[in-house]
């Protein structure tokens, strides 16, 4: 292997970095319109009366449209494989507004400006309804969210549109109740997370237009190329046929662009005016009505013995859907499945679930999809078990934690077929000095120095439902065009795949030209989310790669009039061993574009039906001032084993910085609302996501195990690393206080109270 | 972000007094807090052109012009070699250098935000505003009224070898503060200020020895508890802003202590 | 209003609003690196250099700029590949999209602080930078590598 393992500059890097113009908003064509929304100032209403007609008079302004001119056709806009579980509770404009920021019109203007003017002078006369803002209190509520008639949900999910019921979901391993009875130490404890915003730095932005054969086309920063032109197709009522989707570079995802937040509106502009539309959201948009984690509560209840042998999990979700299902049923599901397979020893678990809808921002996909909060609950919960037991907590950990080989019961009956999470704790332990550090000290200047752990896991794509395609063509002289349709957003699949590609062929890396999406000639996949890029697409890239191995090496035989079985294929020329006989790969290049041969290209796509976890340990170590409460990350150190890891810089850096998400999600990113329904952290100024001075130091290594079904034996990465800050932070804030949190993030007013309580 | 209909950069202070005269007017200094808001604004008076970004030095005070950057202030050697590092600890926590190179002193003071970091701090020192119409009066005086349509012109801060210290907690390193302390010995009496309570920075009235030991400091705390209002924000609460005003006190009286 | 500024080495006016922000004045002459972030003068994406200073060009007018030179990373090219390779070394670009205003900050930081500076100084300077993707570490071995690389030149 010559590339795969290596520290590998991205092949897009030095683009990025000199500052090229190369996403969506550098890439707006001249006289685009550009659209506006007015949106809705109320968390629940209906629109009476709504008149347009002096924004109409506004200079520059060509439409503005309301929900009487858009289609009636019900849609999700979550990227997922169709069917989508997400129900289709959607329409382009609603005459119901269902939370602060809904969109009520759309305004295209020659400019900005003119647009901006329009939508204030946009005159709507609200019906203003009760707000149902309190996600424990949705189910069978009177104030309903959806009472639409033409609410749809495509699979069984349990949803329930008259009852605020998004889906319902429960699992059974054993006997819970039965296991929970015998015993001796139970505890249950419940938790509360928040709706986290992505907050990638590039906002929303899409633009449209119609291309030259009448096309409607878009560019947009997705996650989710070919899943936006099927939603495309629900909201607009067209032909997928007309509908092309190109993704330049995206600055961060992170989830946020796993839903067609932007897209839908640009394209409806464009489809009712012929103009190119351009939508870019303010963060203040991108805040308050982007696609965040869906807020929580999590109920987690612990059987285990006195010498703390876990014997039962039994864990319970409440999901706060919001206005919109998008994601809701599904990212439910990890709440359980990877939070309870962190644990071997189980004799019976439980997992039960139920998505509501309320009148706050609709949620979506945020990195982790649902598994950070299951694993906050349940590394937090074993925390306080081993407290409870006056127990190491990772020993606990150590005593309890899947084993490779096991059968994870509560994650489709999946085998465990690599997993160093053993190693990543003994690594961890020794990163950190856990010995010596464990569990606090108290510094001179009455700060307390405490450390806390956490384990983790996710998956490697969705099993038997991603799928990824790769199409590999040999050019003349000798060059190789990599076309694929999974969508770096600066996480480097681009780079990967061509190292992978490289390396299967044999071939510097430099031969290889990859290519972003474009659904019309991309081939397919389903994009980038749930950790499926490297380990889904790379294996069609190893698959696609080992069938173009064998064209090339067959036409070259051809060429030496040999028998195909003869020669060899050694990534330069085609060759009979022991003799002087060969072909250069340039020179079947330039024979395949001649008239009487035929081009070589090979196409593979590849789906698994297994999704083996990437495993990870946290070590946090905080600096922890008892007066004012106020909590410093000192260190942070991370061992994680995503089986091979294929590109070194680029998993240290997923790693770290889905570790400072994650510290954000733990101590600072607050979401609050006032009692009507308005979100007041639509900022950076109010809502606080980690600089560079709370991040602290973090320290990466790799345990890396190899799963036998994985392009080099690699798994994913990009999500898992999200899921150990929280509950490693709040340990360590338990260990220095002695005082466990349930509510994130925990801020320095809530130490202070709770030490102040705890003396009480 | 604010709009305006018009722009004018100002070639006379009298010019902009004139021009600021009118309500729809707004002056323009650093812009930076400006932004933030959603104002209609007439005519837009930059100030950037009066020469008001000098800090002067003379044997009594320290002169700086209202349009000195915060940068300035924190990358001052004169000014923070005689005050004990409070420049540069009033401004180190705001946003970031690009955002300090932008934001001026006269923009952060003349606006007297609750949440100012500059104006608590130089209230305890011993400092003057100087109005373009109205002339010089202490700072205290002027951070008490109400914003009017004079121009602040510059600060004269003396030198009388008043000691400051300045203690913040924030939730994050570059957020609002939560609660601001200010503090200074002259003479062996301590003045202070509390600012972020979230309302606009005030300096305590009751004595406070340099020498005061734990009960002194806890009868100056009562004084202040009751005298200063606190209240609750999205920051934090009215609870935690009088936990944190003590604590910070007793912090500043301690530093200003060990000398 | 016409405004004139030195741009990039090169005098450029063009027709400004009183309200118009210095960076959609700059996105508008092509300087595309100049990205925006936020509304609220938090994120550091607009970092450009005027009169050699890093600041927000979304905290200050157009108008502001007039009779000044700015500087984007369309006019620091040779210093953007330079750092931009150290910072590519480590992957730290990653998404890419705060990487044009941390590089100007970079780039004055590089003037104002030495080979010498600590770590906790260098986070200070560029504490009004950004980054969702990265967590930051990265960023600061490219730094320190850099640094490292510019002061064996200098001996």
């Amino acid at each position: 292997m010559k590339y795969v393992n290596q520290a590998i500059r991205k092949v897009d890097a030095m683009s990025l970095v000199t500052g090229k113009p190369v996403y969506t908003g550098d890439m707006v064509p001249a006289n685009t319109l550009m659209v506006k929304m007015l949106r809705s100032p109320h968390a629940h209403a209906l629109i009476e009366e709504i008149d347009t007609a002096a924004a109409l008079k506004v200079p520059g302004v060509v439409a503005v449209f309301t929900y009487k001119d858009v289609p009636q056709s019900r849609f999700t806009t979550a990227g997922q494989t169709y069917p989508e579980p997400s129900p289709y509770d959607r329409l382009i404009l609603d005459r119901r507004l269902r939370c602060v920021g809904d969109p009520v019109a759309l305004v295209a203007a020659e400019t900005e400006a003119a647009a901006a003017k329009a939508v204030g002078l946009i005159k709507v006369k609200y019906q203003v309804l009760e707000p149902l803002l309190d996600f424990t209190q949705a189910k069978d509520n009177p104030i309903l969210v959806h009472p639409e008639e033409d609410f749809k949900a495509l699979c069984p999910v349990g949803a329930d549109n008259k009852r605020n019921l998004c889906s319902v979901d429960c699992m059974e391993n054993g006997d819970v109740e039965a296991e929970l009875a015998t015993c001796p130490v139970v505890i249950e404890r419940t938790f509360y997370t928040k709706a986290n915003n992505q907050a990638m730095m590039e906002p929303f932005v899409t633009f449209s237009y119609l291309d030259e054969y009448g096309r409607l086309t878009l560019v947009s920063s997705t996650q989710v190329p070919f899943h936006v032109r099927r939603i495309l197709s629900n909201a607009l009522e067209m032909s997928k046929a007309n509908i092309r989707v190109i993704k330049p570079r995206i600055g961060g995802g992170f989830g946020a662009k796993q839903s067609a937040v932007s897209e839908v509106y640009p394209a409806f502009v464009t489809m009712k005016t012929g103009r190119p539309a351009c939508l870019c959201f303010t963060r203040q948009e991108s805040q308050a009505n982007g696609s965040p984690r869906h807020q929580m509560r999590v109920t987690v209840r612990i059987g285990a013995d006195e010498d703390g042998t876990i014997r039962a999990l039994d864990v319970k979700a409440l999901s706060n859907a919001g206005a919109y299902g998008e994601h809701g049923p599904t990212t439910v599901g990890l709440v359980g499945t990877k939070s309870i397979s962190l644990y071997g020893s189980l004799k019976a678990a439980r997992f039960s679930s139920e998505v509501v809808y309320s009148n706050t921002m609709g949620a979506g996909a945020y990195r982790g999809y649902g598994a950070t909060q299951g694993i906050f609950a349940v590394e937090s919960t074993v925390n306080e078990l081993a407290a409870q037991l006056g127990m190491d907590p990772c020993a606990i950990r150590e005593k309890n934690m899947v084993r490779l080989g096991q059968t994870f019961a509560m994650y489709y009956g999946e085998s465990c077929t690599s997993c160093t999470l053993d190693k990543c704790m003994e690594t961890a332990k020794k990163m950190i000095d856990w010995e010596n550090k464990a569990p606090r000290r108290v510094l001179e200047n009455g700060h307390i120095r405490s450390v806390g752990v956490a384990m983790a896991m996710q998956g490697s794509g969705i099993s038997g439902v991603d799928i990824g395609s790769v199409e590999i063509r040999l050019n003349d002289d000798g060059f190789y065009t990599l076309l694929v349709g999974c969508t770096d957003m600066g996480t480097g699949c681009d780079t990967i795949l061509t190292q992978m590609a490289a390396d299967c062929l044999d071939c510097p890396m430099e031969n290889i030209s990859v290519r972003g999406v474009d659904t019309d000639q991309s081939p397919y996949d389903c994009g980038s989310y749930a950790s499926s890029t490297t380990y889904v697409t790379g294996m069609a890239v190893v698959k696609a790669c080992a069938q173009l191995r064998e064209k090339i090496l067959a036409q070259g035989a051809k060429m030496l009039d040999v028998p195909a079985d003869t020669a060899e294929f050694d990534g330069k020329r085609v060759f009979v061993p022991g003799t002087d006989r060969e072909v250069s790969l340039s020179a079947i290049g330039y024979a395949s574009f001649e008239g009487h041969a035929r081009c070589i290209s090979a196409c593979e796509s590849h789906s698994s039906p297994v999704s083996p976890p990437p495993m990870m340990v946290g070590m946090a170590e905080i600096d922890l001032d008892p007066e004012t409460g106020k909590i410093q990350l000192v260190d942070y150190v991370a061992a994680v084993d995503c089986g091979t890891v294929v590109n070194k810089n680029l998993a240290r850096v997923q790693t770290e910085g889905g570790i400072v998400q994650g510290i954000g999600m733990a101590l600072y990113e607050d979401i609050q609302y006032t009692k009507a329904g308005r979100m007041m952290n639509d900022s950076f100024l109010q809502y606080r996501i980690p600089t560079r001075l709370e991040a602290g130091t973090i320290r990466v290594e790799f345990e890396s195990s190899y799963e036998p079904s994985g392009p080099f034996g690699a798994k994913s990465i990009g999500e898992l690393v999200i899921n150990t800050p929280a509950p490693a932070i709040l340990g360590a804030i338990q260990n220095a206080t002695g005082v466990a949190f349930h509510t994130l993030p925990v801020k320095p007013e809530d130490v202070v109270m709770a030490l102040r309580n705890k003396a009480e | 972000m604010f709009t305006a209909q018009q722009y004018v950069k100002a070639a006379t202070l009298e010019e902009a007094w004139q021009l600021n005269q009118k309500r729809s007017t707004t002056l323009l200094a650093g812009g930076c807090w400006l932004r933030l808001t959603r104002r209609r604004v007439g005519t837009l008076v930059d100030l950037g052109g009066l020469g008001l970004d000098t800090i002067e030095e003379t044997e009594g005070e320290f002169s700086l012009g209202a349009m000195v950057t915060l940068r300035q202030l924190e990358t001052s050697e004169v000014l923070n070699s005689a005050f004990g590092g409070l420049f540069k600890e009033m401004t180190r926590h705001i946003v970031g250098v690009q955002f300090r190179n932008c934001a001026t002193l006269g923009g952060s003071i003349a606006a007297r935000f609750g949440f100012s970091d500059l104006l608590c701090a130089l209230l305890a020192l011993d400092c003057e505003v100087e109005l373009f119409k109205a002339g010089r009066m202490p700072l205290e005086q002027y951070a008490k009224l109400p914003a009017d349509r004079d121009i602040l012109v510059r600060i004269h801060v003396k030198k009388n070898g008043r000691r400051p210290v300045y203690q913040t907690m924030r939730n994050a390193e570059t957020d609002l503060p939560v609660l601001a302390v200010a503090a200074s010995e002259k003479d062996g009496q301590v003045r202070v200020v509390v600012g972020a309570r979230p309302a606009r920075a005030e300096v305590v009235n009751a004595p406070l020895a340099l020498a005061a030991d734990k009960a002194a400091l806890e009868a100056f705390q009562a004084a202040m508890q009751s005298q200063l209002t606190f209240a609750g924000n999205m920051r934090g609460s009215e609870e935690y802003r009088r936990h944190l005003a003590n604590v910070l006190t007793g912090r500043c009286l301690a530093a200003l202590q060990e000398g | 209003m016409q405004v004139t500024i030195q741009l990039n080495g090169r005098p450029y006016t063009a027709e400004a609003a009183p309200d118009t922000q210095l960076l959609h004045f700059l996105r508008d002459a092509g300087c595309k690196s100049v990205k925006c972030g936020c509304e609220t003068s938090g994120c550091g994406l607009c970092t450009v250099h005027m009169d050699g200073k890093p600041v927000l060009s979304c905290s200050v007018l157009a108008a502001q700029a007039d009779g000044h030179t700015v500087t984007t990373l369309e006019g620091l090219q040779k210093e953007a590949e330079e750092f931009g390779g150290f910072l590519a070394d480590q992957g730290g670009e990653q998404c890419g999209f705060c990487s044009p205003g941390f590089i100007m900050s970079v780039l004055a930081m590089g003037k104002e602080l030495g080979a010498d500076a600590t770590d906790q100084e260098i986070r200070e300077y560029l504490e009004g930078n950004l980054c969702r993707c990265t967590g930051y570490q990265s960023q600061l071995r490219a730094i320190r590598a850099w640094l490292a690389a510019k002061e064996g030149k200098a001996e």
